[in-house]
């Protein structure tokens, strides 16, 4: 027997934990980016309490998840946030966190460079500040990267530059591995998604085919680039990005949400995807290991409309969250299928029937970061 | 003492005695396991048990020949030292 058969089939059956689990602490934020995949603002008054996120904590050592990326909303504005988050190190339980750095003071650097196992990423979405705080929020970039200045300055070491990529900022991404190079810090590129407030502006911001295929070529220029496995519906171009591509939602991914509700992964907050919640018996595992929704999505799924098509296996039909929340059936290509598959299926649709994404929690104006 | 990133495989040492790093962790899964070392960050997957088998009784043998020699089929031998080979760059097995 070789000691290697497809990882790929095999994941696609689930594993007995999540190898990337998102944990989204708040649905606060003082932010409010137009593409946010939790429709982040308000804190939900639900949201789980400091000995419930440590219930969970405990119950990721008991499954052997190694590491958490926590996310929001804002997860630095939780109280307890860094209580939770010395509570997970000290256990072993890496943390990666995603913030936008508003929270990142002088202060705030040196107690995290002081921390160890933690990894952050700041969110920036342009390469100046008019193209990020068109999506992002007046300020904001001036905010990130002043954290990027005091994470430097108390020598944390190699955090994340954390890119959606869009429409207005794909033809930078030479410039963000710049910035990243002048900070002594690792690129993260991930995709923009239909999901939360992003459905609203989906159409505006997500890259162009050519731009798709220009993204393409500079990943596999830039292997060392992070990408979140997010990018594998560019595979039918050509050679595979690294990375596990597959849609890993329920398989090797989950996402619990701020009150404890276990979504298939952080780009489908919607009902359609709600696995259970940790609140219930049996907690996060019972969830993850017994779930009807996660056992579907284990199961050998077809190719549907994609079958005649030569490149499913190295797409694998794209992203599930992308075409869920453009109205497309999940067994069809992806919104932005390489080959154009999804643009005609897009315009192929009769009444474009679009889920809305459920919870919203936006604040009911816009803020800038100035007026904090 | 770890490899560094910058040597091959090829420069795999099978004579020496590897064994698992005290800095990985290992989760047994349907497939194999999953290594998670906790001083590189880095995640490895082990494809196979009897992989994962191996590179727990690594340390009761001399060399990772040995430990080869006795535990896997020889047809199969060449294909598992090329495994603890990737295992050894990414620091999973240590020399002790």
């Amino acid at each position: 027997m070789s000691p290697e058969p497809s990882l790929r089939d095999r994941f696609k059956l689930g594993l007995d934990a999540p190898i990337c689990l998102t944990w989204e602490l708040t649905y606060a934020c003082n932010l409010a980016c137009v593409h946010c995949l939790s429709s982040s603002g308000r804190r939900d008054p639900r949201e789980l309490s400091t000995a419930e996120a440590k219930r969970i904590i405990d119950e990721m050592v008991e499954m052997q998840i190694f590491y958490v990326n926590i996310g929001g909303g804002e997860p630095m504005v939780r109280t307890d946030f860094f209580e939770l988050l010395e509570y997970a190190t000290e256990k072993n339980v890496g943390v990666k966190f995603s913030t936008n750095g508003t929270r990142i003071t002088a202060d705030n650097a040196e107690y995290l460079a002081g921390l160890g196992y933690l990894d952050i990423q700041i969110s920036l979405d342009g390469a100046d500040a008019t193209t990020n705080d068109h999506v992002r929020g007046e300020g904001s970039y001036a905010a990130a990267l002043a954290a990027m200045e005091h994470l430097m300055a108390a020598k944390f070491g190699e955090f994340k530059i954390s890119v959606v990529v869009t429409r207005h900022n794909a033809a930078q991404l030479d410039a963000f591995q710049a910035l990243a190079d002048h900070y002594g810090a690792q690129l993260r590129l991930t995709r923009l998604r239909p999901s939360g407030r992003g459905v609203d502006v989906w159409d505006e911001l997500h890259p162009t085919a050519q731009q798709q295929r220009d993204l393409y070529t500079w990943l596999l220029d830039h292997p060392q680039t992070l990408t979140g496995d997010s990018f594998f519906h560019l595979n039918a171009l050509g050679d595979p990005i690294d990375g596990l591509n597959l849609c890993g939602a329920g398989r090797v991914v989950c996402l619990i949400d701020p009150i404890g509700d276990v979504y298939a992964c952080p780009f489908v907050i919607h009902d359609e995807f709600l696995a259970g919640n940790v609140r219930n018996e049996g907690g996060f595992a019972a969830v993850w290991r017994e779930s009807e929704l996660f056992r579907e999505l284990r199961e050998p799924g077809s190719a549907g409309a994609c079958t005649s098509c030569g490149s499913y296996d190295a797409c694998q039909g794209g992203c599930m969250a992308a075409k869920f929340f453009t109205g497309l059936p999940l067994d069809g290509p992806d919104p932005e299928c390489v080959l154009g598959h999804g643009e005609a299926a897009l315009k192929a649709q009769k009444v474009a029937i679009i889920p809305r994404p459920l919870g919203d929690h936006s604040k009911p104006v816009r803020v800038s970061v100035a007026s904090h | 003492m770890p490899l560094n990133g910058s040597q091959s495989h090829q420069d795999f040492d099978a004579t020496l005695n590897w064994k698992l790093s005290p800095d990985v962790a290992i989760r047994p899964e349907q497939f194999g396991a999953l290594a998670y070392h906790y001083g590189n960050r880095r995640l490895v997957f082990l494809k196979s048990k009897d992989l994962v088998q191996l590179v727990q009784d690594l340390a009761n043998y001399e060399s990772a020949s040995a430990a080869i020699a006795a535990t896997i089929a020889p047809n199969n031998q060449q294909s598992y030292v090329a495994a603890l080979a990737r295992l050894a760059l990414s620091e999973v097995l240590v020399v002790s």
